[in-house]
Parts: C-alpha cells; sequence; structure tokens
C-alpha cells in the first residue's frame, strides 16, 4: 500500500504535514481502456491549514479524497497522512439505527476510547457542533443541517489531524449552508485541525480556505492556486471574497472551456 | 491563522441563535395518534369484514341456500364445537402442541439459517454454490419433504421438525442475504474510515444495517414454518405423537365431522395471524420506525 501512517497523532513528533501528496496518479478501467483521472498531482496540506480542492465535474477531486483516506489506492505515487484521516460525505452517512449520540460513540469504541468515556465525550462533541440536546434522537428525526453537524461530531470523535470534507454542504438549502460555513470555521480554529474540502463551489472555496487550489479536469491536475488572505470571520456576501471569487471563477471557466473546444 | 475577530462573543451568540432557530424550524413534531383514530382506522375495518362474512355464512345455512351440515355446519355449531373442546380443556391442549413445535423448529431454523444467510452473503464461492439451490428451495412447497422425512426420520417430532427446517431455513437465510446486499455502499465506506473492517465491520455496520431485510425473512420464516408443520400434522397424524391442530383437522375428516374440520382450519388460521401480530409484526414496524422507514399516515 502506497499510504503510510506517519506517528505523530499522539504528539510525540510534530509533523511536517497533515498530508502530503507527491507525483499521485490514478487511472480507472473504462470502456475505452484505461483512464486517466488523476495525472501527477503534487499537494501538501500544512499542520491546521484549511485547503479546498475546487474543481468541475469529472476533475477527480473525489478520487483524491478517497485517496487520501485510504479508501482506494493511487495507481502511482504516494500519499503520507499524519494518521488516518477523518471523511465527511455530502450525504450525512449517519448509521439509522443508531441515536445520534450511539453514531459519535460507534466512532470512539471503534477508535478503542474505554466505555466509561464514551458518553461524556460523546456529549461534549454533540455541544462542540451546538446538538447538546440530540442524544437521543433518531437520524431521521433530525433536520438535513443537524444531521451535518452530528456527522460532523463523528469524525471529530476519530481525533485525526487531518478532517477530509467531500461536498459537504451541497445537499443542504443556502441558509443552512451558510450558518455550517461559520460552524465549520469556528470549529476548524477552536480544534486546530487541518482540513481538505472538495467543493465545486467557489464562494464556499473562498469563503472558507486559506488556500484554494484549482484542478483541471479529465485528467485532473493542479492547474493553479491561491492564497486567501482575507480575515475571518467572512460572510459569504463579502466584498473580498466576490472579488475573489470572480477572479477564481474565470480561471474554473477557462478549464471548462478547454474541453469543448476539442 | 490571519484573522482579527472584532466580536468573537457577539458573533457567536448570532450564529447560536441562528442555528437554534434553523433546527427548530426544520425539525417535525411527531404525536401520538388519538386512540379513537387508531381504532376507526386500523380496527374497525378488519372486524367489520369479519362480521360479515360470519353474517353471510349464517345467512347461507339459516335460508337453506346450503342445506347440509355436512357441507357447511352453522357457524354456531362450529363455535358450539370450540366451546365444548374449551370446556374439556383440549382446546388449549391442541394448539400447545402444535405452536410447541412451530416456535421451536423456528428457532432450529433461525440457528441453521442465519450463519448460512451470512455465509452466501459474504463469501463469493459460497454465495456462486448455493445461493441459486437457497432461493429456488423458497418456492418448493414444503409439503413435498414431508414423504421423505417419513421415511427418514420415521413418523415423531424429529420428522416435523426437519419438515419445519427445510420449509424456513431457506426464507431466513434468504431475507439475510437480501438484507446484506441492500445495504448501501455508503454505510461500509463511513465505516470503513471509521474503521470498522472485516468482523467489526460486520458485527458493527453489515448486520445492523441488513436488519430490516432479516425481519423480513423471519417473518416470511414463520409463515412457512407453520405451514410447513401443518403439511406435516395432516399427512403423519399418529395418536402417539399428541394431536395438535393438523391432527386435529385430518381427524375431522376422518370422523366426517365437518364442524370439527372448521374448528381446526379457523384455529390454524387465528393462531398464525395471532404469532404474526404477536411478534414478527411489532418486531418488523419497531425495527422500520427507528429508522424513520416506516411513515405514519
Amino acid at each position: 500500500m502506497a499510504t503510510t501512517l506517519a506517528k505523530a497523532a499522539d504528539g510525540t513528533e510534530a509533523a511536517t504535514h497533515a498530508a502530503r501528496i507527491e507525483h499521485v496518479s490514478k487511472s480507472f478501467a473504462g470502456p475505452a481502456g484505461q483512464q486517466l483521472v488523476l495525472d501527477d498531482i503534487t499537494l501538501d496540506v500544512a499542520p491546521g491549514e484549511f485547503v479546498t480542492l475546487l474543481g468541475a465535474s469529472g476533475c477527480g477531486k473525489s478520487t483524491l479524497l478517497n485517496l487520501v483516506a485510504g479508501l482506494d489506492r493511487p495507481s502511482a505515487g504516494t500519499i503520507t497522512t499524519d494518521g488516518r484521516p477523518a471523511l465527511m460525505f455530502q450525504e450525512h452517512a449517519l448509521f439509522p439505527w443508531l441515536t445520534a449520540g450511539k453514531n459519535i460513540e460507534l466512532a470512539l469504541k471503534l477508535r478503542g476510547v474505554p466505555k466509561s468515556e464514551r458518553r461524556d465525550k460523546a456529549d461534549e462533541l454533540l455541544e462542540l457542533v451546538r446538538l447538546k440536546g440530540a442524544y437521543g434522537k433518531r437520524v431521521h428525526e433530525l433536520s438535513g443541517g443537524m444531521r451535518q453537524r452530528v456527522a460532523m461530531a463523528r469524525a471529530l470523535a476519530q481525533e485525526s489531524r487531518l478532517l477530509l470534507m467531500d461536498e459537504p454542504f451541497a445537499a443542504l438549502d443556502a441558509i443552512t449552508r451558510d450558518v455550517l460555513h461559520d460552524e465549520l470555521t469556528r470549529i476548524w480554529r477552536e480544534t486546530r485541525l487541518s482540513v481538505l474540502f472538495v467543493t465545486h463551489n467557489v464562494r464556499e472555496a473562498v469563503r472558507l480556505a486559506q488556500r484554494v487550489v484549482l484542478l483541471s479536469s479529465r485528467p485532473g491536475r493542479v492547474a493553479r492556486q491561491w492564497t486567501v488572505g482575507i480575515p475571518h470571520p467572512r460572510r459569504i456576501e463579502d466584498t473580498a471574497v466576490a472579488e475573489l471569487s470572480v477572479e477564481i471563477t474565470e480561471e474554473l471557466r477557462g478549464e471548462i472551456r478547454r474541453h469543448g473546444q476539442h | 491563522m490571519a484573522s482579527t475577530d472584532t466580536t468573537p462573543a457577539k458573533d457567536g451568540a448570532d450564529l447560536a441563535g441562528l442555528e437554534a432557530g434553523l433546527d427548530a424550524l426544520e425539525t417535525v413534531q411527531q404525536g401520538r395518534k388519538p386512540f379513537r383514530q387508531t381504532f376507526v382506522e386500523k380496527i374497525l375495518p378488519p372486524i367489520t369484514a369479519i362480521l360479515l362474512v360470519l353474517v353471510v355464512w349464517q345467512g347461507l345455512v339459516s335460508f337453506k341456500i346450503v342445506d347440509d351440515p355436512s357441507k357447511l355446519p352453522a357457524p354456531s355449531d362450529v363455535w358450539q364445537v370450540v366451546r365444548d373442546a374449551w370446556l374439556q380443556g383440549e382446546l388449549l391442549g391442541y394448539i400447545w402442541t402444535s405452536v410447541s413445535r412451530g416456535l421451536l423448529g423456528f428457532c432450529f431454523a433461525l440457528l441453521i439459517g442465519t450463519p448460512l444467510g451470512l455465509l452466501v452473503a459474504r463469501v463469493k464461492f459460497v454465495r456462486a454454490a448455493i445461493g441459486p439451490i437457497l432461493s429456488g428451495l423458497q418456492s418448493l412447497p414444503s409439503v413435498a419433504w414431508v414423504p421423505p422425512a417419513v421415511i427418514w426420520l420415521g413418523l415423531n417430532n424429529s420428522m416435523m421438525y426437519a419438515v419445519i427446517l427445510l420449509g424456513a431455513v431457506p426464507s431466513i437465510a434468504n431475507g439475510l442475504v437480501s438484507g446484506v446486499d441492500q445495504v448501501p455502499p455508503l454505510f461500509l465506506r463511513a465505516g470503513r474510515t471509521l474503521g470498522a473492517t472485516g468482523l467489526k465491520g460486520t458485527w458493527h455496520i453489515v448486520l445492523p444495517a441488513a436488519l430490516p431485510g432479516y425481519v423480513a425473512g423471519l417473518k416470511q420464516g414463520w409463515a412457512f414454518s407453520w405451514r410447513s408443520l401443518m403439511a406435516a400434522e395432516i399427512i403423519a397424524s399418529f395418536p402417539d405423537l399428541g394431536v395438535g391442530l393438523g391432527q386435529l383437522l385430518e381427524n375431522g375428516r376422518n370422523a366426517s365431522d365437518m364442524a370439527m374440520v372448521f374448528e381446526a382450519i379457523l384455529l390454524i388460521l387465528i393462531v398464525g395471524i395471532a404469532i404474526d401480530l404477536l411478534i414478527f409484526s411489532p418486531l418488523e414496524r419497531w425495527v422500520l420506525r427507528s429508522r424513520g422507514l416506516l411513515v405514519r399516515n
């Protein structure tokens, strides 16, 4: 397996990278032979850094995230992460046979947290995502936004230094999404986690990230990167957010247009 | 972080308030339905249907449309037979003989069908080898197993259990297989990122996720157990085995006692329905409701 786990999660040895992606390529067997999805991607995520991966459909951003999560193996190149990363999906992926609290406790249990501590930890995490009273709630009793917050709490329960997010707010309505952006920013700053966040929404990318990485499509390559210096708290309607979004959108459109020309 | 919060506390409070409002707006309140409504919607219709059948039946006899008690006894005659059996203390004996056999056989079927189903669902070779046979067996009427079972095991309780097993094991195993097949891949991926792989994954993710299919299989397994048992009891009625409902039916036929035949058929039907209503339906509803898969209408 090309993914090696650096042992720094316990803090004995400070990692210089939360994730290090070096010359990673990935191809799948398609109808027209081997199809190259990711081509020679090199990307580092520093400890505590918030990076968004931005791209149109077919840029392989979800594939890259799966590789970093260890759910799939790269065809070439290496990926090093600081411990096993936590992963959040577009769908909440909460287990419907468990309550919100028990979903979090399962993550704790699988991490080896002793039974006596799980309840307190779960309550703490629910409080962090401001769902104090939701411990006993079933998944279907929660709204979409609440489900994603529980999913976030469950991901945080893994106590990994790196949180991978695969368009986690794409299915939510605009108001809820905006609130969850604030929540995520707050939690990221409180926990000093590294976040690798995949999206196709430029504004979302700019509003959240310290660094935006634009991927080209078919195959996915790192096309360009931006460092976002806009101070927090940011709003989706901030002029600075809008201006950078316009610039990145132009670039993204250029990438997409290239595919119509041949 | 290149950030300078001006008023973090106020901003946080704003966010918390906004979030609480959203949560309140989007959460659906569910109350319990009043008993009166449940009665009108759920209990009244079947009672009406049963009464209607009884009225038509009594009418057929009273107006001498079917004027032959050996073909169609009056409901009151059947009631009389049931009452007598009750007063003589035999009725519960008949029922218990069959129900204890049925449930015990079902428990055996559960113990065999569950690991078998898991094996078929999770091991490719086993699935390819016996998967099709297992689903094919479901369409084989279990009464077909009675003659070989009698020859192999003789006229005894083991033969009854064998027939029940052959009827119920495929249903239970197949229920589990389809339950496992329908586990959303997302749950498996989510489980893997949380560290639930291998046996841990099976225990914490696959089995609970497959529970609705499994319970449906159990429900069908019970129906098949009960049917198989009745077939066995009717064909292999033997005084030493004790009189169950199937034997009661066969005895009624031998005595050309139509009231007794009706009594037996009604009891078989009622017991089958009662076990389903008391055990399997509540189990199924509980599983589905706790996952939000059952819409209250």
